[in-house]
């Protein structure tokens, strides 16, 4: 997949940076990152300087002495033969790669369900420490006035939505927390599909969405 | 006071392993980091058995992938850096950590001795910067990268060098820009 025509204005923050280098996000928010940055090479770059601080840290340890037999026991572990270099990963389609293989294909095997408003979801399977989604919203239209009780990282992958923050096109990430209450809206002329992590539920401010929640697993 | 290891001997050293399966290289290799490695694995949380364990485990990873080091894009300790991340993760998470996808450029050329050498003393720049932090800041780095404070915990730190950190690997986004034309 080639870099999107428009420029990216909303990157990912340091921190998610960092806890993905460190390897401590949740399984949700780490597919959203690794989804973002297989479109912005800024915070591609950004991810090499995060692993070189990794590097460096683990670098300046004080060493801890292998057992006995540890080397040993390596080259017993390596003569099970080499790996052959892994097939290149780059897309052609519509979704990057890491999104791919948790969607089991591109945009046309995503498997959609009705949410209310015309907008479809389709929830993806990761371990339970956050939910993550792909949103399809038909344009002009707006998902329900909400809050959040943790963090949402919302990635568009097609079209564009805005909501009081600013405006998000494709390749762009909003990173919202407890502060934001909002309500976004697609874009007219096109549908915007976005892929959304949460790793708290959503807090609805109109009782409909309210009692559909469970039901929507949102 | 402690010698540096140069870091272009180490990238010479995984040459060796690639192209020769040089086991006096490996076992230069193995005696500097399995040590660190298995350091750190333990200040992540992991027990001494299963630190060691692991250090293993992501040495035998680094003799079998050495033809998949790029010493433009990494250090040495960088890249054993993400090996023992990722298997820190399969082991002791039970969790996957999907990587972005590769870069579109290619078939892969043999990387610029220029960018190689720029790459590898930014890299060692970077250690120096971190070295010479106050205690405090560091250790709020360290400890993020031990896995002991959450995403949000990051963000909400203050006191956090960011600037200090960041762009000491100036070349990464630099070459990335140059190889995107
Ligand atoms: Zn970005
Ligand atoms: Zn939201």
């Amino acid at each position: 997949m080639t870099a999107p025509m428009t420029e990216i204005k909303h990157h990912l923050t340091d921190a998610l940076l960092i806890a993905y280098s460190a390897g401590t996000l949740p399984e949700g928010f780490n597919l959203v990152v690794a989804t973002h940055i297989s479109l912005c090479d800024e915070c591609r770059a950004q991810m090499h300087e995060y692993d070189a601080v990794g590097g460096a840290i683990m670098d300046e340890e004080t060493p801890v002495s292998m057992s006995n037999d540890s080397f040993a026991a390596v080259l017993d572990l390596i003569k099970n033969g080499d790996v052959a270099a892994p097939a290149r990963r780059i897309s052609s389609g519509h979704f990057p790669t890491p999104l791919q293989e948790y969607v089991g294909g591109d945009l046309d095997a995503v498997q959609w369900r009705k949410v209310g408003g015309g907008v479809r979801q389709a929830i993806l399977k990761v371990d339970k420490s956050a939910s993550v989604r792909l949103l399809h919203i038909p344009a002009g239209v707006s998902v329900p006035d909400h809050g959040h009780r943790g963090t949402e990282l919302t990635l568009v992958l097609q079209g564009a939505f805005s909501d009081k923050t600013d405006r998000f096109g494709k390749g762009d990430i909003e990173v919202a927390t407890q502060d934001l209450n909002h309500q976004p809206i697609a874009e007219m002329d096109v549908d915007c599909i976005c892929l959304a992590a949460t790793d708290a539920p959503l807090r609805f401010n109109s009782l409909i969405p309210r009692l559909l929640q469970p039901f929507l697993q949102i | 006071t402690r010698k540096k290891p140069d870091r272009m001997a180490w990238v010479n050293h995984l040459a060796s392993i690639r192209d020769q399966k040089d086991r006096s290289a490996f076992a230069e290799v193995f005696t500097h980091f399995a040590p660190r490695v298995k350091a750190f694995l333990m200040k992540s949380g992991a027990s001494p058995d299963m630190a060691e364990e692991v250090a293993q485990d992501v040495m035998a990873t680094l003799w079998r992938k050495a033809h998949l080091f790029d010493p433009s894009k990494a250090s040495v300790s960088t890249w054993i850096f993400t090996i023992a991340r990722n298997r820190r993760i399969d082991m002791l998470r039970k969790q996957r950590r999907p990587e972005p996808e590769d870069l579109t450029w290619g078939p892969e050329a043999e990387p610029d001795q220029a960018d190689i050498l720029a790459l590898q003393q930014d890299s060692a720049k970077l250690t120096d910067a971190l070295a010479t932090l106050p205690d405090k800041q560091r250790d709020l780095i360290v400890r993020a990268y031990y896995g002991e404070l959450t995403h949000s915990e990051i963000a909400e730190a203050t006191g956090l060098p960011l600037g200090t950190i960041k762009s000491r690997i100036r070349l990464a986004l630099n070459r990335l820009r140059h190889q995107m034309k």
